[in-house]
């Protein structure tokens, strides 16, 4: 039943190359958010009084400025995989 | 130094600007250049209304208090921004799919364009969202009023006050003016969109000049900032994991939930796409805004004398400086925050209190329904005119009563715990088809209680709302309620813990009736809706039924969308279904379309309800369901057309089975007879042959040659019968040989059969009776006589009554001729093979026959058109022969 590319009515379980990648990158964007959550909640791990305040808010604002990147090297992927799918029809 | 004057003209000054920018924007909408009032880029910027006066006033004294924890506030919506993927494309998509017009329409609509969920979402937001509007009018008094502490340009801080009124009376005219211009079918707002952009540009601008001159011109780079920022109290402030965690996702979910962020995030989308650019501009626009704030804060803390309220800082430091034109910019930063806020705010909660409770009303006050009801799109502009003044009346309201005097902060959170209370209804609606209209709305109000008293009456005011004592006792001295220690709790932070409980118990009411509840057809129509919107690339089959002309359905859309949009949407229609002129076809399809049109302006449950009522009654019928469901009702029908197939194979193997087992059967009997007759023919032949034989032998006398000649002679007689009964039977049995029909009376006919059997009426006792004589029927005499005969025979032979008798009676209700004899009968077992050939009952020497004359007669009967029946049961032998009912005639 599920060795064919295509059973039925069903979607195909095998993907061709581009729409596996582009599966991925579904995952990578909904599993961005849980990294930067816990990125962002990684301080709260750092030693009481031995850390300085100045250590966290740097920490914060550069996790903060790569979130950002990533996500929108994210969003260029995805809108690029989108507009293929469309042109591929 | 500047005067009161002169901020004031700078402050309207600055609202003409915004007043040109707006009108601008709406003339080039309506114009159709619009292209670049679409762009990504003014979508995310108008996301900036999440940064309100709170942020930009209230961060500051946020840091200045709690250290970093003001960062919760930003990170969390970063975070769902990130995630746009996973919950903000499908809201955005739905939102298009639905043409849903506010948080309070998007619950309503996917639990069945509930107009209940409307309400209560209508009224959590209005309640949460009021103070949060106080808090923008108060942010503008009090940032009046820093100008105005200095004593200078003879004002008082008693004008702070009628500062507010006058802004909240400023904003509700702009808010008149560019958010109810026109009822568009999208609820979008080109103009207040640009302003609001272009506030956000303003207040970015004014935060980050304001850091940049903290950190390079008065702390002497970053390196010192950092060191001033150790060295600071915030430095000492000892951060909770619980808060931390807890704030981020009060924030995120409160991004999702606020009316005022839904109406930018969803509401005034243009494009999808733009999402993926939001999606990484706005976190960085919130880390941008809340850049700054540590420096300035420290900076404040350090230069200010003690006391200063660090709400203020971002004006206080540079005006301790005398830097005024970077005061009077954060000041309008500020004034811009606040503004943004109030405009969107407004309007989203205008357009719920007139979509889900005044047009409601109004159209049921209204009896004649939709039709009748007038020009309503008058009715709803008015209404949101209205509503806007209201919701801000209620602000304005709620600032003078609180006296202003709570930290900004809190407010905030206030508003932010009370509308996150949809979250559980939005976000389970989106994703489990098993949420229900009643779990949402059970949900909701536990939700809404629990904070209205864990949370909302504390924050009024220490004893005013609640008395001290039922803070410290609960109330009635039931201590497990007491507001800030629900079920003895009271170890959690406030905030936490009202967040908490009024959530835990939202969810769990949520979950548990939607489990134990069932859902109506309209609520699992628009649930599969939701839930699969991606999967669901065209809506629903038909749902609405029954009939309604073009006509009225065109009269009532102007009414609406106004005459232009309406007809261009019916021409379009028509146009659509290959039609000349107008008006289309009232197709299933043409009022799920112009439902939605109406939607975009009314909101699903009013929308629906007018339609309703227009096209009498949409009842969803299961047909209408089996069709929605069209791949169900696809392999449904095919597996209906297999098992009909199926079942027609199974019945021609049964048909198949029966015919070989007839034809098993016949063969069996061919056999049978076969050995039958030649048994039969067998019997005489053997003795003709050896009496022969005995007559070929001498020596017999006369007498007894004589006798043996007799037995030959009787047995091939008895040959002989034999020999024309089975030709008899196989003419009759061919359906050959010509019957002689003519009109004959029954008497006659049983006569000559008496005659024939008992030529001298012995040895059995007959009653004929005399209605026979009466009665002719159209047959073959010589046919039923032989008949008649049979049967005679038959019971002068077997009857085995002392005195035998027998009855031959005329049965008029079955048109039939009874022969009834005395004797026992036949046994029932026996009575269904007489007929058969051959077949001889008992003792066969006594018959004398070779079993044929029941099966002749049954083949007369046959070709006569009648039958021949043994009755069983009667009491005697009972031979029922019926007759062809119709040419007889009874002869007087």
């Amino acid at each position: 039943m599920a060795e064919g590319p295509r059973s039925g009515t069903r979607p195909p379980v095998f993907l061709a190359r581009a729409s596996y990648r582009r599966r991925r990158l579904h995952d990578t964007a909904r599993l961005a958010p849980v990294a930067a959550a816990f990125l962002w909640a990684l301080p709260l791990l750092w030693p009481h009084g031995e850390t300085r305040v100045s250590a966290v808010l740097v920490y914060l604002f550069v996790t903060w400025g790569l979130s950002v990147l990533a996500s929108a090297a994210l969003a260029r992927a995805l809108r690029r995989a989108e507009r293929d799918t469309d042109t591929d029809g | 130094m500047l005067g009161f004057n002169a901020l004031v003209s700078i402050a309207l000054l600055y609202g003409a600007f915004l007043f040109s920018v707006a009108f601008a924007a709406e003339r080039r909408a309506a114009q159709g250049r619009d292209g670049w009032l679409r762009s990504p880029w003014i979508y995310t910027l108008s996301l900036s209304i999440y940064c309100t006066a709170w942020t930009f006033y209230g961060a500051v004294g946020y840091a200045a208090r709690s250290g970093l924890e003001y960062l919760t506030i930003y990170l969390g919506p970063s975070l769902v921004m990130i995630g746009w993927w996973w919950l903000l494309r499908k809201l955005v998509r739905i939102g298009r799919a639905q043409r849903i017009t506010s948080i309070a329409d998007l619950v309503s609509s996917r639990f069945g364009k509930s107009s209940l969920l409307g309400v209560i979402v209508t009224l959590l937001a209005v309640v949460g969202v009021t103070p949060y509007i106080a808090l923008q009018l108060q942010s503008i008094a009090q940032s009046l009023d820093v100008f105005a502490a200095r004593g200078e340009g003879g004002w008082t801080a008693r004008d702070g006050g009628s500062a507010a009124l006058w802004s909240a009376v400023g904003l509700a005219l702009f808010t008149i003016l560019f958010g109810t211009r026109n009822l568009d079918s999208n609820e979008r707002h080109h103009g207040i969109v640009m302003a609001i952009a272009v506030e956000a540009v303003v207040k970015l601008g004014a935060l980050v000049g304001l850091g940049i001159y903290v950190v390079w011109g008065l702390g002497g780079g970053v390196s010192d900032m950092l060191a001033r920022l150790d060295a600071s109290p915030i430095a000492a402030w000892e951060q909770s994991g619980g808060r931390w965690i807890g704030f981020t996702l009060l924030s995120a979910g409160a991004f999702l939930c606020l009316p005022r962020m839904f109406q930018v995030l969803v509401v005034e989308n243009a494009d999808e796409s733009h999402l993926a650019t939001a999606s990484w501009a706005f976190p960085l626009y919130l880390a941008l805004m809340s850049l700054f704030v540590v420096p300035i804060a420290v900076t404040g803390l350090d230069i200010l004398p003690a006391g200063t309220n660090p709400d203020m800082f971002v004006l206080t430091v540079p005006l301790s400086q005398g830097r005024d034109g970077l005061a009077v910019w954060a000041f309008l930063g500020g004034f811009s925050s606040a503004a943004s806020m109030v405009m969107v705010a407004t309007i989203a909660l205008a357009t719920m209190m007139s979509n889900h409770i005044i047009v409601p009303m109004w159209l049921r006050s209204r009896r004649g329904g939709a039709m009748m009801a007038g020009d309503v799109r008058a009715m709803v502009l008015t209404a949101r005119r209205a509503s806007i003044l209201g919701v801000l009346g209620l602000g304005y309201l709620y600032f003078r009563l609180s006296g202003g005097g709570t930290a900004l902060a809190s407010i905030g959170l206030v508003a932010f715990v009370g509308v996150v209370q949809v979250l559980p209804a939005l976000v389970g609606g989106l994703f489990w088809r098993g949420a229900t209209r009643g779990g949402a709305a059970t949900g909701l109000l536990l939700g809404f209680a629990v904070w209205f008293w864990a949370m909302f009456l504390p924050s009024v005011g220490d004893g005013t709302a609640i008395p001290a004592g039922v803070m410290q006792a609960g109330p009635f001295g039931i201590d497990f309620l007491r507001p800030q220690a629900l079920f003895w709790t009271g170890g959690l932070d406030p905030v936490l813990h009202a967040a908490l409980w009024s959530l835990a118990l939202n969810v769990a009411g949520f979950v548990a009736v939607s489990l134990a509840s069932f859902p109506g057809p309209v609520e699992r129509l628009q649930g599969a809706q939701f839930v699969g919107v991606f999967e669901l690339s065209e809506g629903p089959g038909s749902w609405a039924r029954g009939a309604a002309d073009a006509e009225p359905l065109l009269v009532m859309a102007q009414r609406i969308i106004g005459a232009p949009e309406a007809q261009a949407i019916f021409a379009s229609h028509a146009a659509l279904q290959g039609k000349e002129g107008r008006l289309p076809d009232v197709t299933p399809e043409f009022i799920r379309a112009l439902e939605r049109e109406l939607a975009g302006s009314v909101g699903a449950a009013t929308a629906h309800a007018m339609i309703g009522q227009m096209t009498e009654g949409v009842s969803v019928s299961v047909e209408d369901l089996i069709a929605v469901a069209d791949e169900t009702a696809q392999i449904m029908e095919y597996s209906n057309r297999l098992e009909q197939k199926s079942a027609e194979l199974g019945r021609t193997a049964a048909a198949l089975r029966e015919a070989n087992a007839k034809l098993t059967a016949l063969s069996v009997q061919k056999d049978g007879f076969l050995s039958q007759i030649s048994h039969e023919l067998r019997t005489p032949m053997t003795s003709i042959r050896a009496f022969a034989e005995i007559l070929r032998d001498d020596g017999l006398d006369e007498a007894e040659q004589e006798r043996f000649a007799g037995i030959i002679g009787d047995e091939a007689g008895r040959l002989t019968r034999l020999l024309d009964d089975l030709l008899d039977l196989s003419v009759l049995e061919a359906g050959q040989g010509l019957l002689d029909l003519r009109p004959t009376s029954l008497g006659g006919v049983v006569d000559r059969a008496l005659d024939a059997a008992l030529p001298l009426r012995d040895g059995l006792g007959l009653h004929r009776d005399p209605e026979l004589d009466r009665l002719e029927v159209v047959t073959d005499p010589d046919r039923l006589a032989q008949v008649f005969i049979n049967l005679i025979a038959n019971a002068r032979k077997y009857c085995d009554a002392p005195r035998p008798e027998l009855r031959i009676v005329w049965n008029p209700a079955v048109h039939a001729v009874d022969f009834i004899d005395n004797g026992s009968g036949i046994r029932p077992d026996q009575g269904r093979v007489i007929f058969e050939k051959f077949s001889r009952l008992s003792d066969a020497g006594k018959a004398g026959g070779a079993g044929l004359g029941l099966a002749i007669c049954r083949e007369i009967m046959t070709r006569l058109g009648g039958g021949i029946r043994y009755l069983p049961g009667q009491g005697g032998g009972v031979f029922r022969v019926e007759l062809p009912p119709s040419p007889t005639s009874e002869t007087r």
